[in-house]
């Protein structure tokens, strides 16, 4: 069976992970100190397990070793039969299958959070599933309403007839922190202070929710993609342009029909030739060249988000 | 007033170097587009070579492969026994030697630019390995003018241990172009339009030297390497404290003693010692993590050069 709607129990078995991508350093380091200091990461109703998710990648301090991880966690790479050549992240995201799934059964954790940096200027981004996702959307909007002067947009990558095959949707509940901008190999402090404070946050309310908190039904805003656009490259694939200065650093505010988007080396500038605004994210994603995305195209829509059922205020657990 | 002018000999041979370091992108594309249409960087009676000195790093859009090919230009790695064992960058720091060196030799390269990145704040950057040049000043000088109100520092690298062998050294007029702050991997519209910019004076500059233009005297500002600053560390080795948000994209800028430098993952600030203000550069390098450098102190002060001249008008 898939993730249920909502959870009718409490959370129990949390995990937050870092070094998904190893060069991403707000999480790389926050995995690392929990790792010896778990202290901060407790609560009365529930435990979080923090996960180095890739050590290779995090030890050579480069995305990934062979395969990007956080594109692995699809049944065709679970489920298939281990050989010796599988590559690294293949073998270790079964690993954190086991550990963190399996993924679509009653067994897996009850909510991963995974953390993420974008050299893209995308502030503090949430990403989900979907809007059904009911507990991560009351997630996300709780984080907006403790720090209104981040302005968290909330960005659902689920796209139709897509499996997902991200890190934390081997969860029951998933969510990931995309902060940005910051180079690869880089660990900003403010950054960094404020993932920490986030994931703090996320922990409290799983906490408010386990003791019985009501959350009531509200509406949300939200980004879905809609498509990708590449660099213009030249005929041997080679980049002939880049992100034109007047889309450069804008993630999420609208681009229309007719705007430059790429200027060339030559020179001239390359316009949006698309018939309806779009809201660009992951704008010069420098792990985003390989996959030719100089951006992703999303929409923004609104939808109601039904009230979270009230649990009975757990008690703590059993040690 | 009689002018005094020094009598240099006339420029022929420029190269621009791009790609050192392969994930750094402005350079890469830079010489790529100017290896496909080179207009741009012609000059009457000049020269002007672009080429890739790191391919291989360019390629998997890394900084190098074996080693770091902008610190090995020195006399021990440039005359190892040329085998196939040897790492990737010494063997092509040699093939560049033999392309573009010996420094003074009769067909080498007189001046050659390294172009680079950084993940620091340090907007646009001359970095000059001689202080008594008095041509580069000179060049630095009218590029720091041309470039004007953007601003454009200088960075001095000259000094007994701290200095390293780049590529350009072999060189007679090695000149480092450095822009940031640009994430490893990523080609950012603006920060190539300076970069662009700073080519296009530099070229200007030998342009008018080698027409007969007589520059008078000047003195420019640079900032001089003191010492490097690591990053604290714990018992293993593991960074222990962040660059302080104070001091975060704060190139340039005076660093006061007592002012925030660090800020461990516990929270604490750690303040400048000493008794003497300071200008940091390269203020949280993402490259300089494993050289141990979080950032590098710097002395302001003030360089003069005589006038010089074309000797050949």
């Amino acid at each position: 069976m898939c993730s249920l709607p909502v959870p009718r129990e409490p959370l129990r078995r949390v995990a937050v992970t870092g070094g998904t991508h190893g060069n991403e350093m707000s999480g790389v380091y926050l995995a690392q100190h929990w790792l010896q200091s778990p202290a901060e990461l407790q609560r009365l109703s529930f435990s979080t397990v923090p996960v180095l998710a890739n050590p290779a990648a995090t030890a050579a301090c480069r995305r990934y070793v062979d395969h990007d991880l956080n594109r692995t966690f699809t049944s065709s790479f679970l489920n298939s039969r281990p050989t010796p050549d599988d590559p690294y992240e293949v073998t270790r995201a079964r690993e954190l299958n086991q550990l963190l799934g399996p993924k679509a059964s009653g067994r897996a954790f009850d909510f991963v959070l995974d953390l993420h940096n974008t050299t893209a200027n995308m502030g503090t981004c949430l990403i989900a599933k979907s809007s059904h996702e009911v507990f991560a959307m009351h997630l996300c909007h709780h984080l907006q309403l403790q720090y209104p002067e981040l302005s968290c947009q909330v960005f659902l990558y689920q796209r139709p007839g897509e499996e997902s095959y991200n890190l934390d949707s081997v969860a029951k509940n998933g969510l990931a922190l995309e902060l940005g901008p910051q180079p690869q190999g880089v660990l900003r402090a403010d950054i960094f202070s404020r993932m920490r404070t986030l994931v703090a946050t996320v922990l409290d309310f799983i906490e408010l929710f386990n003791q019985g908190t009501a959350f009531p039904a509200f509406e949300m805003e939200a980004y879905r993609p809609v498509g990708v656009v590449d660099f213009p490259r030249t005929d041997a694939g080679n980049l002939a342009g880049t992100v034109h200065p007047q889309l450069q650093d804008r993630d999420f505010q609208p681009l229309q029909p007719g705007a430059p988007i790429f200027q060339m080396f030559s020179g001239e500038d390359l316009l949006y030739e698309g018939e309806s605004t779009v809201y660009p994210v992951f704008i010069n994603e420098a792990a985003y060249y390989e996959k030719g995305i100089a951006f992703v195209q999303t929409e923004k829509f609104t939808f109601t988000v039904p009230a979270m059922p009230v649990l009975n205020p757990a008690p703590s657990p059993a040690s | 007033m009689t002018s005094c002018h020094l009598a240099e000999a006339p420029i022929k041979k420029v190269a621009i170097f791009g790609g050192t370091h392969g994930n750094e992108l402005t350079g890469v594309f830079l010489v790529k587009h100017w290896l496909e249409n080179g207009a741009e960087i012609q000059r009457t009676g000049l020269e002007v070579k672009p080429f890739i000195t790191n391919p291989s790093a360019v390629k998997k859009c890394t900084r190098y492969i074996d080693c770091d090919l902008n610190r090995i230009f020195d006399l021990e790695n440039l005359g190892k026994k040329m085998s196939e064992d040897l790492p990737y960058e010494v063997r092509r720091a040699q093939e560049i030697y033999h392309l573009f060196g010996p420094k003074g030799g009769e067909d080498s390269y007189d001046i050659i630019f390294d172009l680079h990145n950084t993940t620091s704040n340090m907007g646009c950057t001359l970095i000059l390995e001689d202080s008594r040049n008095n041509f580069l000043i000179q060049m630095f000088h009218y590029i720091k003018t041309s470039l004007a109100p953007l601003p454009c520092y200088v960075y001095l690298i000259e000094h007994p241990s701290l200095k390293y062998a780049t590529t350009r050294s072999i060189a007679k007029y090695p000149v480092g172009i450095e822009v940031g702050p640009q994430p490893q991997g990523v080609l950012r519209a603006d920060i190539l339009d300076q970069m662009r910019k700073m080519i296009k004076h530099a070229l200007d500059f030998i342009h008018h030297f080698n027409e007969g233009k007589e520059f008078p005297p000047c003195a420019i500002e640079v900032y001089k390497i003191i010492e490097k600053v690591d990053y604290p560390r714990d018992a293993n080795g593991e960074i222990a404290a962040v660059i302080h948000p104070n001091l975060q994209d704060q190139d340039w800028k005076p660093l006061h003693p007592g002012d925030p430098m660090f800020l461990t993952l516990d929270g604490k600030t750690m303040p400048l010692g000493g008794d003497r203000t300071v200008y940091p550069v390269f203020v949280n390098e993402a490259a300089y993590y494993e050289k141990k450098e979080a950032f590098a102190k710097t002395t302001k002060l003030t360089l003069n050069a005589k006038g010089i001249r074309c000797s050949v008008h």
